[in-house]
């Protein structure tokens, strides 16, 4: 493969629409393997976007190159002039020699300390304020990642695999809570994220990666996707199909989506995979 | 001031102001080896001291000149190494740390003109106190306190999660070498007080005893201090009154409070 010539990035300039983050065929390569390949992707305020992806998809060198600690090798970037970006990484994972209280974590953002509580209140874990970190379990630690980056009151949140730890009601909760402070911060979400049914439930757009885009939409449309189903394999976007069916009561996806002789097994497979 | 003058003329006196100096700052970077499991580098960096030190004789330097100039050079040298990862970081800090001692030691035996003591540079000593040392004790704990003042936020953000800190605008690498740049100079004043040797016990037995009792990074830091000047003194005293080499009286004393701490106290809430 042939080496990708290490072009400059041009980054902050004014874009034309409103958008908080638009990317043009943003290409990441690590020596000669190329990671993330001619990505577009616009994010707007409001929008719950969600990549999802097979392992070694590029997700999280995507997120990386939107939060800037991953350099794009191609392509262009433009931010909103003084966009503040939320961060909240896959875990916290503290070293045991460290002490520290959730409050002493919250005040390091540099914000006062009512806006740590403020934050902390919105993520339901305000009664830990005393609390050491060590002692959280993997719900709250997510919950405080995610007041942490609510304190520097964001206009985008990324969240990197914001539920890997939590048990599956807790999942549901996060993804609750993420919905809900998008609508009450009207700030943009992009997500990377593996539970692919929580997923189509909380998001308003999926862009399934695979080093490219291979597809993305709306979650109901895109588990018919033949390119979605040539990633995931067609039980999964089968019970995701049925899974939308289900919640929706949107009957129109049923005759489109299973395929005749493969009804059963797929429901099979789904039934399976929910219990 | 006659007083004053009167104790700096004591070397009992400079070596125990001096050793207070250096656990000063000793605290605070020792909780940074602790936290960032830089124990091993902070071995490596003290055992190139000895090969500062020759360096320094033959293009006649200020020893701490040349000792805090070789630590700087090798934790660039180690930095950039890692980066590459063709070997684990343990068996690249093994390699290093003891290829620069016994190049260190294979210099020294070169310049059979210049007095030195070697046992003094390797387990520290205390009659070598000059009034010259602790001026470059204090100056080097000003400059320490004062980079960890400023980048205080910023050092307890990347060693508490450094992609977060990345994505806050923390300048994680330069504050990576700032740290390593504190090391070195705590390294080079450290020397006289407990020798080469023992420079890594200095730091992270106190920073280790206050973790049982801290709540909060900065608690377990202030908590450092105060056991390393306790270590100090005890260590000081024992020298002095039971003629044993000040250095490993010192890590003795330290130690002892340790086991003292660790056996008695109840766990930290944190």
């Amino acid at each position: 493969m042939n080496k990708v010539p290490m072009n400059k990035v041009p980054m902050n300039k004014v874009p034309m629409n409103n958008a908080l983050a638009t990317l043009q065929q943003v290409t990441v390569a690590f020596d000669e393997r190329v990671v993330v390949d001619r990505v577009d992707l616009t994010i707007h305020r409001g929008d719950i976007i969600t990549v999802i992806g097979p392992n070694g998809a590029g997700k999280t060198t995507l997120i990386k190159a939107i939060l800037g600690i991953q350099k794009a090798s191609r392509g262009s970037m433009v931010l909103k002039p003084g966009l503040t970006i939320g961060y909240v990484p896959q875990h916290l994972t503290l070293e045991s020699t460290l002490p520290l209280s959730v409050r002493r974590f919250m005040l390091l953002s540099g914000q006062s300390l009512e806006a740590c509580r403020g934050a902390l209140t919105k993520t339901g874990v305000d009664h830990l304020m005393d609390a050491s970190v060590h002692h959280l379990s993997g719900g709250e630690k997510q919950r405080l990642l995610l007041a942490r980056a609510l304190a520097i009151k964001p206009d985008l949140l990324v969240l990197d695999e914001p539920a890997q730890g939590v048990d599956i009601n807790g999942q549901a909760a996060l993804y609750g809570l993420i919905r809900n402070l998008r609508d009450e911060l009207n700030c943009g979400v992009l997500m990377v994220s593996h539970d692919l049914h929580l997923v189509m439930a909380a998001t308003d757009k999926v862009i399934c990666l695979n080093q490219h885009i291979c597809c993305s939409g709306y979650p109901a449309d895109i588990s018919h996707d033949p390119a979605f189903i040539e990633t995931f394999g067609r039980p999964v976007a089968e019970s995701l199909a049925v899974y939308h069916h289900n919640h929706n009561h949107s009957h129109d996806l049923h005759g489109d989506v299973v395929t005749r002789g493969q009804d059963h097994s797929a429901h099979g497979d789904c039934d399976h995979a929910h219990h | 001031m006659p007083i004053i003058d009167a104790v700096l003329n004591d070397f009992f006196w400079r070596a125990l102001i001096g050793g207070l100096g250096v656990a000063l700052v000793a605290g605070p970077l020792g909780c940074f080896v602790v936290w960032r499991r830089m124990a091993y580098f902070g071995d490596t960096l003290a055992h190139s001291a000895l090969l500062g030190i020759a360096l320094s004789f033959l293009i006649s330097v200020p020893m701490n000149v040349g000792v805090i100039a070789t630590c700087v050079v090798l934790s660039v040298v180690l930095v950039l190494f890692q980066r590459s990862r063709a070997l684990a970081t343990d068996t690249l800090l093994g390699i290093l740390a003891h290829s620069a001692l016994a190049i260190g030691l294979v210099a020294l035996s070169f310049m059979p003109d210049i007095r030195f003591d070697l046992t003094g540079l390797l387990f520290g000593d205390l009659l070598a106190m000059s009034r010259a040392d602790l001026l470059w004790i204090f100056g080097g704990a000003g400059v320490i306190l004062t980079l960890l003042t400023v980048f205080w936020r910023g050092l307890l953000m990347s060693t508490i999660h450094e992609e977060l800190a990345r994505v806050e605008g923390v300048p994680v690498e330069r504050l990576r070498l700032i740290l390593m740049l504190m090391l070195s100079i705590v390294i080079a004043v450290a020397m006289k007080i407990v020798g080469v040797l023992l420079i890594t016990a200095l730091l992270i037995i106190p920073a280790a005893t206050a973790r049982r009792l801290a709540g909060n990074p900065e608690h377990m830091v202030g908590l450092a201090i105060g056991f390393g000047c306790l270590a100090v003194m005890g260590g000081l005293s024992m020298s002095w009154f039971l003629d044993t080499p000040a250095g490993p009286s010192v890590v003795v004393t330290a130690f002892c409070v340790f086991l003292l701490v660790y056996s008695s106290a109840r766990r930290a809430p944190a």
